[in-house]
Order: C-alpha cells, then structure tokens, then sequence
C-alpha cells in the first residue's frame, strides 16, 4: 500500500512529507525530479515512475507535485485516486490548494492525512467523515480555541462511520430544509479548420447541496435519461433502481457532493454552440504573419454565450504581436508566447473580431506547426445535452423542503485547429 | 475586548493564526526553547510546543532529541494532543527505542479506554511502531481488539495485523492472528470485511503458496454482499481478491459478472478497472453465443471511454490497460476510435499512448479519419510526438493494405514539408512500406533522394542506404549516392556501416561493370580498417562468397525477402493472458508480468485467464487445454527469425522489425546455383555451430523463410533432416509408475491406501488399492484433494459402494479432472489428499507423474516450434542428463510418444541423433525438448524449454521414468 507522500512544488523543493509506514528517505525523489528536468512542461512528468527498490506514482495538480511512495505491486489508479482526493481535501478545508496554504497549515495537514491512511490503506476520506475528527479552520474557532483551550479534533466516534449509509451521519437538523441541484455540463470538442466537427462529447456532472434534517429518501427523475451513455453514481445512489426505472433513488450524505457524472457521446447529440472563423498565416518570405478569428454563435437554443475567452499558443519564433479587438480585451505574454483574448458575452448582431499582424524574428524560418485555439464559454440555464430534470421528491421525512435546480453548460476541452 | 481585538488584527494579517509561525525559528537555540515550553505546566503552551515540533518534523527537520519531553505529554485527556504525540511517537520510536518504552503502558491502559476513537487510535499507533519490544506489548490488545464490540476498532486492528506482520511475521503466525482475520471475512460489517481482504492480500502478497485468501463459493458469496455495501477502497480490495479466484463453471462466472457489473458505474476510476478485471477475466469462460456474453462485452466500452475524461494521470493508467484490452478482445472499443483522438494540451506520456491504441483499432473502416488525425499531428510542436505520429502512419500502411497508397502519398506530403525529423522518421517507415509492397511505391524513390543530405541521423541513413542499395537498378546515380557516404566511413554507426557494406555489394551485383572499384573500397574499409566484430566477419563472408562465386553471391544477396507482419509490437498472447489478470496493476502500465519486476513477490505463480468449462458435467475437461494454449499456435507464426539469424543477417534482414514474417517465398523461383559454396567455404564456419547448439539449430530451421529447404549440402542436410520426421514407431502405452504405499496402515487406524496414476484414452485416473487391516468394518468412503499446481480434482465421489470387512481389498479407480482450484506447490507434482471413513480422515500427501498432465494434443506444427523455442528466453532452459538408458532414438521415440511426448522432428549431426519434442500440460503450458542420443553411448542429453521454467524438473523426471521403464 501506499508508503509515503511528498509535497513538492514547482522549483522541485519537497515542502511536507508524510510517512505511513517505516520512513523513506526523501532523497527518492531525486528520481522523480530527474524526470522532471527531462519533462518540458510539469505536465508531461510521466505519473508512474520506476526506481530500483521503489515505485513513484505522482500528479500534478494546483501547480503542485503529489507524489507518493509504494513499494509493493498496489493497482496506480487506486494511488492516484487517492492523491487526488488529497488535494481535493486541502481545497475544501482551506479554500485553496496551494504551497502557502498547506505551509500555513501544516500541523492540520499532517493530522488530516494520519487520518485518511492507516499503514497505507485509505480509513477515512469522506469530506463529511474527516471534518467530523477533524474541524475546519475558522478563524473565529480558532481564536475560540485559543482563548477556552478547546480543541479542533472531535473526540466522539462518529456514528456515521459505520452505520450502513457511511456517507451520512445521524441527527442532522436545520430550520430551513433545502436541497439544490447543479446540472454542469462540459463539451469536450475539436474542431477542424473548416469548423467540422472532428471529435465531440459533454461531461456532466450533477452537482448537489442538499441540507435536510433527518433521514431523507430522495428519487431524481430525468424527462430524458436516455441520453446519457454511461453514468457513475455517488455510492448513495442505488445502482438497482437506475438500472430497472431509470430515477436516481438515494438518501444523500449532508451537505455538497457530487450525485453523478455522465457522459453524452453520440455525436449527433453534441451541439456545438459557437463556430469560429480563423485563420492564422504566415507569409513565405519576409518575417510577418496575420491574425484573424472571428466567433459567432451556433447552435444556443436561444441562450446567451457568455465568459467567451480565446486562448492561442502561439509559435516559439514570434517576436511581437500587434492585434486590434472589436470586443473585449487580449493579452499577450511574449515569454511563454501565450495569447488570450477575452470577449466576454457574444452578441450575434455584432461578431467580435481579433486581427492584426505577427512579426518573426528575424531570420527565423516559416513556423512548421499551427497552433489550435482552445476556447471556453458559458451558458447559463442551459443543459446543451438537452437533459432535463423532471421532479423530485422526498421520502421519509415529513416536512416540505425547498428544492432548485440550476443548468450551465462550459466549454471543456474545446479545441479549434488551424 | 482581548479577543476582539485579536480578531480584527487576524482578519488584517491572516496568517499570524497559522501554523508558518512554528517555522520562524531555525536559530540554534531552537531545542532548548522547546524543551521548556514542552514541560510547560500550561497545558496550552505544552500543546503549542508539540505542534511546533510536529510542524518540524513534517518538513524535514531532525527533533528527535525531544523524545523524552514529547511523550512526557501523552497522557492527557486531550484527544488533540493525544494524537500529536502519536505521530511523533510513530516516526522517531524507531530511532529511540529505549525511550519508546515509555509509552508502552499509556498504550495498554489506551486500548482498554470507554472511547472506542481511543482504543482503536491506540492500537493502530502502536502497529506502526516498528520496535521489537512495543511490539512483545502490542499481541494481547491487539487480540481483544480484532473481537472489539465496536466495529470501528475491528476495522482498525484487522490493518494492524497487517502492519505487525510486516513488522515480525512469524510472531502473527505463531499467535494466531492470521486465522481470527480470515474469520474476519465473515464479520457482519462491510468495512470489516473489506479492510480483512486488504490486510489478508497484503500478507499473501510476501507468501505467495500460503493458503490464505482460500475462496470458495460461499467466502465469494460474503465478499460479493460486502462489495455492495463498503467504502469505495474497500471495493477495491474485494475486486482484486476475486480476481483470483476461478469460478467452477460458467454459470457460477456468470453469476459473479453480474454482481459485479454495477460496479462499473462507480465514481472511483480505479473501483471501475479492478471490476473491468474481474469481468474481462471471467467472460472467458462464458459461452460465446450467450446473449448474456454479448450483453456484457457492450457494458464494458462506455465505463472505459468514461475513463479517458479522467485527470490526465488516470488517463494514463487507463491507457495502458485499455492498451492491453484492445488487443484481447478489440471488438469492446471498435466503434470508440474518436475518443482516443489527441487533443494539443494533452500531456506528452497520454498522447503517445492514444496514438498506439488508434493504430491498434486502425481498419479499413476507419482508416481515413485516423490518416486525417496522423496528419494533423504531424504538424504539432512536440517532437517526440510529431516522430511517433509519422511512425504511426507508416503502421497504418502495413496494417491496412487499402490505405497504403494513401498514407504514401501523406508521408510524401510531409518530407515536403522538409522539417528535418519529420523527413528522417518518414524515409525510415517507407523502408518498411517498401519491404511490405514491394515494387509498387519505387516512384516516389526520386523524391527520397534529394533528401539524401539532410540526413543526420543512423536509423534514417540505414533505411536510405538500404533503398539505394535494394533499388540500385532503377536509381541512375547509385553509385555516386552510396560513394558519399563512404568519405565518412568510420564515423557512421555500425548501423549505416553495415547496411552500406550490404547496399554496395547489391549495386555491384547489378552493376557490376562500373562499382568495381567502389566495393573494393568498400570490403577493404570493413575488413581492414574497422575493429567492429560483425562488420569484418560480414566484409569476409561477402568477399568470400563474391570471390568464390559470384552467381551464388547473387542468389544469396539478393534473395526475396520474406514480407514483415502486420502488427509489429503485438504482446505475445501468453503474456497478454496474464496481464489481462493484472488489469489495474502496475504489471498493467509496465505490460510486465509481475513477476519480472515486483520486488518480494517471489514466486509469483502466473495467473492464467480460466478455460471454458460446461457446468454440471466435467467430459470437456480433457479440452481445457486445448481452450487455454490454443492461441498459443495461432498467434506464433508471427515471431519468426530474430537478429542472430546467420543467413537473415547476409541477405541484411537485420533492419527489419524484430517480428518479421509471411509464407515462405516459392522454391521454385529460386535456383541455388551457388550450393558448393555454401558447401565448400563456408562449411567449415557454420558446421560447428550446426552441431554445436540447437539454438542455432533453430535458427537454421526457420530459413525456409529465406531459403529453400531442398538444399542438399550439409548445411542441407541438416536442415533437410529436421523436417524430416524420422519414422516414429507405433505409440505405445502410457508409462505407469508402480503403485506404492501413500498411506500405511499405522497411521490411518487401519486403513492402508496405495496406489497410481495412470492416464487412459485422455482421463487421468488415480487407480487406489484400499485394504482394511483393521478389526472392524469401514464405510463412508470418501476423498478430497486440497489446492495442487495444475488444479487436479476429484470427477467424481470415490466409489466405494460396498463395506470393506476386515483384511479385506478394494481396487477403486477414481477419474480426475484438471479444473479444480490451482495452488503452486513444492515440489510442483505434490498432491494432498484427505480421504474420510467412517472412523476418521486420514491426510497424506504423494507425488504424481507429472505425465499424467501430458495432453494427447500436444504435437506443436513445427514452424511453431522453431519459432516458439526461438522466443523462450535461453534462461528458461535447462539441460538434464538421463543416464544408463540403452535405447536407440527410434525406441525412445516412440516410447515417449506413448507419454505424449510428441517428436516432432529428428536429425542426425556426426552420428548424434537430435529429437525434437514438445509436450503440452493439461493447463496449456507448453515444454519443447532437445534430446541427444549418441550411439554407442548410454548417456542421452535433454534440453527442456518452457515458459515456466518450473516444470522442467519434473518433465525431466517423467523422461527418466519412461525411458527407464
């Protein structure tokens, strides 16, 4: 099982490490940080790393390097799982994942990943479960704290732990009983320079707030469950019901959890809400180019397009760029030669427009590669898979909970070839 | 209005609350300055002080001279604190383990507190002190809390014997543990279950032949209930363990799919894979015209798909395994092409691994989407990338006839692009297009020729030489071409001098008139002034064989050449059985049997994906074998020579893929005019190695892909001789050894039990002599194997219908199959049996022919048998010596033939007759044996080959046993 865990940040300095079994010399990681020099980019540091007596399976994620310890054969994507969920927990207690927060919080820190392993098997990692032993910080409850001597780490076994529902405890109560859903959906596309679609799919995810007292049974019905190709459930959600009436039958844990993430890949099924217009040139002789891309909107059902943001990598041998945008506002960073041009809301009687020219160093031959533009949007109230919620409704329990449900569509790997 | 003040000064400088403050000080003074606060009688500051010195400790920092100060602070009611010094304790106990001591009553006294949270903190903090003494304290607390009432410490302390197991193994076994985890398995609660799978894995993971995780149905019925209700890690673990297990039939298989089937729509991407393990390892033994099956294999792709929209990492992970799955059963992802597709800010390691799977999904059907995909990458920024994608195209054209002219035309496309990389990896796929179809894409020669100059690197050099050498005839200046290259003769890679000396001996074959000059230059370059080995003796066989006789040089040189496979790093289909077992394991990423590379995993015993078996009824049992090994003769064709192969080596064949194959070239086509050569010159150099080593052997046997076989010198013969199949004698029986005692009488109250096994007309039985020396009479006979090497089983209950009075005898004969749980052990042909009577069971263990495993199909075709034997590493074989045996070679032939042990070929080198064998275990395993018989002397050599090199020992034994006999 897992041995050890290092924290090391972007400069390849190892600022916490954590043993779950007998201590391993930090200087293991010299193998990852070989690899690191090699990698161009953080991201391309291959995750499963092999060294003489062991194996470093590592993320990297919020500009930081996991990096964790195994000696015996233990399957990677349990390893990696888990390193996510590490960093996921650093984000819900501190609000952000970063070197200075763990830094801040280091003694927390340590105690909360005693409390997710136990000689490397995973004990607790429901957020819910961990901030039951281990409070979050406020700083109200520390200076609390401080001034009674209480302390953070609750001392009651939780009941929740090993009651057959592991993810809820008993005896939650609230006065106002409310259970809010988020339908966020991603398209994953490509697109090719003459706008055809190459490549798509949407992920969605459906994100839930549910603050109920007492025990509720709650069942989701979709209009048109149909559509999604393949589903994976919160462990709440009874795998059974899905399968035979197509309703998400569950009682939730409390508080925010993700319900369930889907997958919509039939093609036909994906619209693609914005088209792009672009075209990125360079001339044969002399050392200039020209920028033109225009976005406009395509298939919305008669939604707004908003945060419409371009982002270009342009080639390494460009000099200097000088654009003009009818909309919006660009940047350019000449260092790591990254464009993003900002629109904001689309307005389809006036399309927005970025054009200007490129300059090369001189003497630098033609670039080889063409960039491809990744482009991100909203669209509020909008599920663009055309999944609808149908009703929900609560077993259970006697009283009359408020319910919502709220629809975004984002642009997730949305990539136009040039 | 302290507080409050406090307050608003925390809102303006957050961070002064934060733990940062505990590394202000790095000063020398620094210990001290804990020292006295950690004996602070404020319980506050003590508090404060061991934060300051965890926050230390997580960094790095040495503060293990507080020991004493620090666990001075334990007993405290303080949870918070408590739990500071524990992990103090846990990570300096073992620098000071005197002191360690210490805490050792706190421990104790905490593992009985009220609050289970405290006695299963207390137990588990002291599981992961690694010192001998603590652990003396640890048995008896462990004990009572592996039987706590609250599962929440049972949970804990079933990990904590894990964690002392590691610590001192010995001590677990001898206490007992070991059996209240397996009782463990049966808990009620779910997460008790789940964490006594994951300890019990662990543990057997350093004792591979112990027999702890024993599954049986009704264990796999309480792991499938717990499966639903536990953690997600914990299902995890569950999966894994079921993965071992092998289902009795098809029905049972079936059964499990669909309990496990849920479990691929779960959140966790690695609870996903290990049941995609468990689904795609027991769909094996499901019917293939089952709707069930087919209902399956469409539940599988979306899961996967879903996967690849995973954090980057996972996608790896994911990769690889999909990787390996594609190749067992390509129909799940067939119509999923566009998921792989790569997208520009994917990272490196998940780009390259998406374009392997499209090139192995690649087909008729889609190759056009996949050609517009290559060629979009081609044009990317990163270079590996970029050389990976134009290698990927020239794939595309050898694996899909009907797209080939289109993917030259691409490559082309892309050398005008003239971006030096691009062009070299082109030049180098073209060569391989070339030797695929040949004379059918030489237009574009002209086109590759003025890219001659920018040229830097070996491979692209080689594949250019070798096209100008292989196309001298069409290309007006091959000479000149060739003659640059050799201005700079000695700084070239052994690569490029080796293919230049070939490619110049081709031109001056075909235009011998005006080269003259050039390959004088040329052999004098290789075999005077060169110190490189290979490239001398190359530079002499060609001057030899040019001077001797230039028609034979000809015919040799410029022979056909066999035609390269479709799929070149296709993994070998045994290999891919196993790591579909490993699906999810680190075995998966690397596409390495465990075995090769986990540390402490000694003797691993290969998984094997389970055969087919009908349920109810065992007649099928003797095809399980066949079900098992078969794609083993399928799939081998495809591995024919290899780099060591003399002859491949003249005809330069040293270029091409390592897999290269095809049928052989007509014989017809191929007049050998130049036989004496061989004959005369060269004899006296390859004789030796003829003779000498059956590798080499071997590797003569596979040149028919090269060369006729009809060739009558005595490198001929040789070669004539091993096709030739001798004339093997009638089959005789099946060698049985002599029955003996496995059980005397004084030992089991009477009942004396000897017997053998025998093999009949494919069945395997164990014939039993019962004989009752007791006064009294004896019922209830009945008989159970515990888990052996190759799952031998009882077929059917022993049949003792009548009573056996005293002194009196029964012959029972009692058929066995070869489906039954399979356990390594040691020696490899030991069994365990329990056989029960109406006054007690009586165990005793015997050793069984291992023969008796020996299938009647196990006749290798013999190109797969040249083929196989070359692919064994050497280090599987091993050499025996059977003494005294006064048989000539037919006898001992047709002796072993009786065995099944199949000859497959004889040959006769300076009066030692050769036999070629192969044999196939009832599991599928195949051995291949060399053995020498020289006349006129009693001593034989065998040389015995196997991918589980386990066996030999006992094959040789049986070798013994039925020549001797």
């Amino acid at each position: 099982m897992i041995n050890s865990l290092f924290l090391i940040n972007p400069s390849g300095e190892i600022f916490l490490e954590k043993h779950w079994k007998s201590v391993v010399s930090r200087s293991v990681c010299d193998y990852f940080l070989e690899a690191k020099e090699k990698a161009l980019e953080p991201e391309d540091v291959p995750p499963v790393i092999h060294t003489p007596h062991h194996y470093l399976i590592s993320i990297y994620r919020d500009k930081l390097f996991f990096l964790s310890v195994i000696q015996t054969e233990v399957p990677p994507l349990f390893v990696i799982e888990f390193l996510h969920r590490v960093a996921e927990m650093i984000q819900d207690y501190f609000g952000e994942c970063s070197e200075t927060v763990v830094k801040d919080h280091m003694v927390m820190v340590y105690e909360l990943l005693e409390e997710m392993l136990d000689n490397g098997f995973p004990l607790a990692t429901e957020s819910n479960v961990l901030k039951e032993m281990i409070r979050p910080p406020t700083i109200l409850r520390s200076v609390v704290n401080t001034l009674t001597g209480t302390s953070n780490v609750g001392d009651t076994l939780l009941t929740g732990q090993l009651s057959t529902i592991p993810w809820r405890r008993a005896g939650v109560r609230y006065t106002n009983n409310e259970a809010y859903f988020d339908v966020v959906e991603e398209i994953d596309a490509i697109l090719d320079q003459s706008g055809t679609t190459v490549f798509a799919e949407i992920q969605g995810v459906v994100e839930a707030c549910v603050k109920l007292s007492g025990m509720p049974d709650l069942t989701l019905s979709f209009m048109n469950p149909r559509l999604l190709d393949d589903v994976s459930f919160h462990p709440c959600v009874r795998y059974k019901l899905w399968e035979s009436e197509r309703v998400l039958s569950f009682i939730p844990p409390d508080g925010n959890f993700t319900l369930m993430t889907y997958h919509v890949n039939a093609q036909n099924l994906v619209a693609i809400p914005v088209y792009v217009k672009q075209s990125i040139s360079f001339f044969e002789c002399g050392s200039d180019g020209r920028l033109d891309v225009t976005v406009g909107p395509k298939q919305t059902m008669g939604k707004t397009v908003e945060g419409v943001m371009v982002t270009v990598h342009l080639p390494k041998t460009i000099l200097s760029i000088n654009l003009t945008a009818t909309q919006g506002s660009y940047t350019y960073d000449n260092g790591t030669k990254l464009l993003v041009w900002d629109i904001g809301k689309l307005n389809p009687q006036k399309l927005p427009n970025l054009r200007g020219s490129l300059s090369l160093q001189a003497g630098a031959p033609k670039p080889e590669e063409n960039p491809s533009l990744n482009i991100d949007l909203k669209i509020q109230q909008l599920a663009i898979s055309g999944l609808k919620v149908n009703r929900l409704d609560m077993f259970g329990e006697k009283y009359k909970p408020f319910k919502g449900v709220k629809y975004i569509t984002k642009a997730g790997k949305f990539q136009v070839r040039t | 209005m302290e507080w409050a003040n406090q307050l608003c000064e925390n809102r303006q400088f957050g961070s002064k609350m934060t733990d940062s403050k505990y590394f202000t000080t790095t000063k020398k003074g620094e210990i001290f300055e804990l020292k006295a606060e950690l004996n602070s009688d404020k319980k506050e500051k003590k508090k404060e002080a061991v934060k300051k010195v965890i926050a230390s400790m997580t960094v790095g920092k040495d503060v293990s001279a507080l020991f004493p100060d620090v666990v001075n602070c334990m007993q405290t009611d303080n949870l918070e604190l408590k739990k500071l010094v524990y992990l103090y304790l846990m990570n300096y106990a073992k620098s000071q383990p005197d002191m360690a001591i210490m805490a050792v009553n706190t421990f104790v006294k905490d593992c009985e507190d009220a609050n289970p949270l405290i006695r299963a903190l207390a137990v588990r903090t002291m599981g992961c002190i690694r010192v001998d003494k603590i652990t003396e304290y640890l048995c008896e607390p462990l004990r009572k809390c592996l039987k706590d009432e609250d599962p929440y410490v049972r949970k804990t302390a079933a990990v904590c014997v894990a964690k002392l197991h590691d610590i001192n193994a010995q001590l677990v076994e001898d206490q007992g543990f070991l059996d209240t985890l397996k009782d463990l398995i049966s808990d009620s609660n779910p997460m008790v279950v789940a964490n006594a799978v994951a300890a019990l894995s662990e543990i057997a993971e350093s004792h591979p032949n112990s027999n702890l995780l024993d599954l049986n149905p009704q264990s796999i019925n309480k792991l499938l209930t717990a499966l639903n209700e536990c953690t997600e890690w914990g299902q995890i673990f569950i999966l894994d363990c079921l993965a071992n297990y092998t289902p009795r039939d098809d029905r049972e298989s079936q059964s499990i799919c669909e309990r496990v089937t849920p479990r691929l729509s779960h959140a966790n991407s690695a609870v996903v894979l290990s049941a995609v393990k468990v689904l795609m390892k027991f769909m094996e033994m499901l019917p293939k015209d089952l709707d069930y099956y087919s209902t399956l294999l469409k539940k599988l792709a979306p899961p996967l798909v879903t996967l690849l929209s995973a954090e980057p990492e996972l996608q790896y992970v994911a990769l690889r395994n999909i990787n390996l799955i594609v190749q067992k059963r390509p129909e799940i992802l067939k119509h999923e092409m566009k998921v792989f597709f790569v997208k520009y800010n994917d990272p490196i390691y998940v780009k390259l691994e998406k374009l392997d799977i499209m090139i192995r999904l690649a087909s008729q059907a889609n190759i056009a989407q996949v050609l517009a995909e290559l060629k979009e990458y081609a044009t990317e920024v990163d270079v590996d990338f970029v050389r990976k994608a134009v290698r990927a195209i020239g794939r595309c054209a050898i694996k899909v006839e009907q797209s080939a002219e289109r993917c030259v035309s691409t490559l082309l496309d892309l050398i005008q692009t003239k971006v030096n990389y691009v062009v070299q990896e082109a030049i180098v796929v073209i060569k391989d297009i070339f030797r695929k179809y040949p004379n059918k894409y030489e237009s574009v020669i002209a086109t590759l020729c003025e890219n001659l100059d920018s040229l830097d690197e070996p491979e692209a050099r080689a594949a250019m030489i070798w096209i100008v050498g292989e196309y001298a005839e069409r290309i007006d200046n091959a000479d000149e071409l060739l003659e640059s290259f050799l201005e700079g003769f000695h700084d070239e890679s052994t690569q490029v001098q080796l293919q230049l000396l070939t490619a110049i001996v081709k031109l001056f074959l075909k235009k011998p008139t005006e080269t003259q000059e050039l390959v004088q230059q040329v052999l004098s370059l290789a075999t005077q002034d060169s110190d490189n080995p290979d490239l001398r003796d190359r530079g002499y066989i060609y001057w030899r064989l040019l001077s001797t006789d230039p028609v034979a040089a000809k015919e040799v040189v410029l022979a056909e050449k066999p035609l390269i496979s479709e799929e070149t790093d296709l993994i070998e289909p045994t290999l891919l059985e196993e790591l579909i077992c490993h699906i999810g394991t680190l075995a998966s990423v690397y596409h390495k049997p465990p075995s090769a590379f986990v540390e402490g995993s000694r003797g691993v015993m290969h998984k094997r994906l389970p055969a087919r078996t009908g349920s109810g009824e065992s007649t099928e049992s003797p095809d399980v074998g066949t079900a098992a090994g078969g794609s083993a003769p399928e799939a081998a064709p495809s591995i024919i020579p290899s780099q060591g192969d003399l002859l491949g080596d003249l005809l330069n064949l040293d270029m091409a893929p390592p897999t290269t194959s095809g049928p052989p070239p007509p014989t017809t086509g191929m007049q050998m005019g130049g036989m004496d050569l061989l004959g005369g010159g060269l004899d006296s150099l390859l004789g030796g190695d003829i003779g000498g080593s059956p590798a080499m052997g071997a590797g003569f046997g596979a040149a028919p892909a090269v060369m006729p076989a009809s060739l009558n010198a005595p490198v001929g013969g040789g070669l004539g001789d091993l096709f030739d199949l001798g004339g093997v004698g009638m089959p005789m029986g099946a060698y049985i050894p002599p029955k003996i005692v496995w059980l005397p009488a004084m030992k089991a109250k009477g009942l004396e039990i000897s017997g053998t096994f025998a093999r009949r007309a494919g069945v395997i039985q164990m014939e039993l002599i019962l004989t009752n020396k007791a006064m009294s009479v004896m019922t209830d006979f009945a008989i159970q194997f515990n888990r052996n090497s190759f799952g031998l089983a009882p077929a059917g209950p022993l049949q003792v219908l009548t009573p056996l009075g005293p002194n009196q005898t029964i012959e029972v004969s009692l058929p066995l199959s070869t489906v039954g749980p399979v356990m390594k052990m040691d020696p490899l042909n030991n069994l365990q049996v329990a056989v029960k009577n109406n006054i007690d069971v009586f165990y005793f263990s015997c050793q069984y022919p291992i023969s008796m495993l020996f299938v009647e199909d196990g006749k290798m075709e013999r190109q797969v048998f040249l083929a196989t034997w070359k692919d064994i590493p050497n280090d599987n074989e091993s050499q025996f010596q059977i003494k005294d045996c006064h048989l000539n070679s037919d006898a001992a032939s047709s002796k072993l033939q009786g065995s099944n042990i199949f000859t497959i070929a004889k040959r006769t080198v300076e009066g030692q007759d050769m036999l070629y064998m192969s044999i196939k275990l009832s599991n599928g395993i195949w051995v291949l044996a060399e053995l020498r018989v020289q006349a006129g002397n009693s001593n034989y050599t065998i040389s015995l080959k196997c991918r589980a090199p386990e066996v030999s020992q006992c094959v040789f034994q049986c070798y013994e046993a039925v020549l001797k006999n």
